[in-house]
């Protein structure tokens, strides 16, 4: 035992001497939340658009001031033809571009149905489907307006997008589950398969090897203090997320820190086997980014909707394992869900562990013999 | 004459696959020699090192080390060996004491003990006001006088040198060689594999593998006289003939595998 906490001290020293090591441990957690909550938010506010109105008329008059008055919403130079939408699309200013029909208010009371279209910049898939989205609320809000005053009279009817469980349509509210999640691959498995091949590469693993310690013992004792300043990112992020942006974490601490270890764990042992399949530190870089940050930033829902992907990309995602646990944490920190909606993410995690463990000491044994 | 000895092996054979690295190797090392082990790339010396130190288990033969067989003792080898292996083996980023505090703990010394003979250390070696600086702060020569002062810190019985003193210049190479018998005069054997030939003329004895086999094994001066030749290095050229392209190819596929972790 004492000579295993030698060798943990060892690691720590490696760790606080590393000025690369401390910027990626303690000052990237720190920004990456901070940046993500105040820069890139998802939320719609004084998005350009465009009106081109080919009707003219008190109906699509009260639609678009309705419109620009949300707040989501800043109106651009009205079009004047249909010419007019690629141009003024191409100059990305206008996040889209919303069209009436000709006779858009006589239509609408003769027939009962008159026709808006909203022309979104597809090439911002995300600010596309805020945009569309939002523009349909609004206009099923003026809609139910409409009904309601020509039955009742002048009813106001105050325009009403509602999300369940983030009422206030706070984008940081969503991404702070991504961010641990980022965090903790990035710490558990990109470090510890570096710090793994750097032995490898120095030849200290060999003298390791030789020396009375057990590989068993080698393995733990690199990774223990990238178990425990994982933990303490993580209290850091939420602390930023409680504090900074006043999201506490609605369900169960205990439940959070213990899914939490999980997830650390298991990032822990894909981490070391990669360094078991990987004989430089290059290689190992390349496989932890590629193999796992890669995925965990654009296969998790974290930053593009699993519902958006393509047919087939979602079984691609599925393999990784990210993805479950935003799912547990955004249940835990958000809803305040219980273990009972998340146990088979939890069993899938799990299962993720115990198969890189398995893996890694078949490939530790056939290296050995 | 009766020697200790400390390293018996008897028809060691190691294969992969179809490639026999060692095909029965027979040999002992006595107790406080310095023994070469000569060989061009790819002759098996590293392989048979890695079985004696317990990184690899022996395919077949008996290996005992210390007293202690090599294929069922071999936590207990370990406890009695040093190994400073070709590339450098001490942490850039720790400072000497570190690294020292470091092996001795692995090798369960006390503090204390540890703190006794790192004084002693840093004195002979004249080491004293580098004790405190980072080991990459540290010209080449004396970084590698260091690892080998720690290969053997814990005093063991043996202590394997895989090729020490590759990449060092003719005068830390003569200090090395120095420290080397002084060890050797200390009661521990030196088990060294080496590339130079004049480094074969300081051991005690010296062996020569070539193609996985023991071609010679005697003292410099007997090889010299047998094979009518005036230095190690002839005698080496006239019997180690260049190993073939296939067990070249299998070393590789070897070093490739044995990256441990």
């Amino acid at each position: 035992m004492k000579r295993f906490l030698g060798f943990v001290k060892k690691e720590f020293l490696h760790i606080f001497r590393d000025y690369r090591t401390m910027i990626i441990i303690f000052v990237i957690p720190a920004a990456e939340i901070l940046l993500f909550g105040y820069v890139v938010s998802t939320d719609l506010k004084n998005a350009q658009i465009a009106f081109l109105d080919l009707s003219r008329d008190e109906m699509t008059q009260k639609i678009s001031d309705k419109l620009c008055s949300s707040g989501f919403f800043r109106r651009s130079e009205d079009l004047l033809s249909y010419n007019d939408i690629d141009r003024e699309l191409r100059k990305n200013k206008i996040k889209a571009v919303i069209v009436f029909e000709e006779n858009f208010g006589r239509k609408l009371i003769g027939e009962g149905k008159a026709v808006m279209s909203i022309i979104a910049d597809g090439s911002e898939p995300n600010m596309a489907s805020l945009v569309t989205n939002y523009a349909t609320a609004i206009a099923a809000d003026f809609n139910r307006e409409l009904l309601q005053s020509s039955v009742t009279g002048n009813i106001l009817v105050l325009p009403e997008v509602r999300m369940f469980y983030n009422p206030s349509l706070k984008g940081h509210f969503m991404f702070v589950p991504g961010v641990i999640t980022i965090i903790m691959t990035l710490v558990c498995a990109l470090m510890t398969s570096i710090t793994i091949t750097r032995e490898k590469e120095f030849g200290t693993m060999e003298v390791l090897l030789v020396s009375p310690l057990k590989p068993i013992q080698i393995i733990v004792g690199k990774v223990v203090p990238y178990f425990m300043l994982s933990i303490i990112d993580a209290i850091i992020i939420l602390v930023l997320s409680r504090f900074v942006f006043g999201l506490p974490v609605k369900g169960s601490l205990i439940l959070l820190f213990a899914e939490l270890m999980l997830y650390i764990l298991m990032s822990l042992s894909i981490g070391i086997m990669i360094s078991t399949v990987s004989k430089t530190m290059q290689q190992a870089i390349f496989m932890a980014l590629v193999g796992m940050l890669l995925p965990t930033i654009l296969l998790s829902g974290f930053i593009f909707p699993l519902e958006n992907m393509p047919k087939g990309y979602d079984w691609v995602a599925a393999i990784f394992p990210p993805r479950y646990f935003i799912v547990v944490i955004k249940n835990i920190m958000i809803k305040g869900t219980g273990f009972m909606y998340v146990w088979k993410e939890t069993l899938i995690l799990m299962f993720f562990t115990a198969a890189s463990i398995w893996l890694s000491m078949r490939n530790f044994k056939v290296r050995l013999q | 004459m009766t020697r200790n000895t400390v390293i018996l092996v008897k028809n060691l054979v190691k294969k992969f696959g179809n490639f026999t690295a060692n095909d029965n190797l027979s040999f002992e090392v006595y107790e406080g020699e310095i023994f070469g082990f000569l060989g061009a790339n790819g002759a098996g010396k590293t392989t048979t090192i890695r079985i004696l130190s317990g990184l690899s288990e022996p395919t077949s033969g008996e290996v005992t080390v210390a007293g202690f067989n090599a294929k069922k003792q071999p936590e207990k080898i370990k406890k009695n060996i040093g190994y400073m292996c070709q590339k450098f083996s001490l942490y850039e980023d720790l400072t000497a004491k570190e690294n020292i505090m470091l092996y001795g703990g692995i090798y369960g010394m006390s503090k204390a003990l540890i703190k006794e003979r790192t004084d002693v250390l840093l004195d002979k070696l004249n080491f004293r006001e580098y004790g405190d600086r980072l080991i990459s702060s540290l010209p080449l020569g004396l970084k590698q006088k260091l690892a080998f002062s720690v290969a053997v810190f814990h005093e063991p019985r043996i202590v394997f040198l895989d090729e020490p003193t590759g990449g060092v210049d003719p005068i830390t190479r003569r200090q090395f060689w120095e420290m080397i018998y002084e060890t050797a005069a200390n009661g521990i054997t030196v088990f060294v594999t080496t590339h130079y030939m004049d480094e074969a003329e300081y051991c005690d004895r010296v062996s020569i593998m070539s193609e996985g086999r023991i071609v010679a094994l005697d003292t410099p001066a007997e090889l010299k006289r047998q094979y009518n030749a005036s230095s190690v290095e002839e005698v080496f050229v006239k019997i180690a003939r260049p190993p073939s392209l296939s067990s070249l190819r299998s070393e590789q596929a070897l070093k490739g595998g044995l990256n441990l972790v």
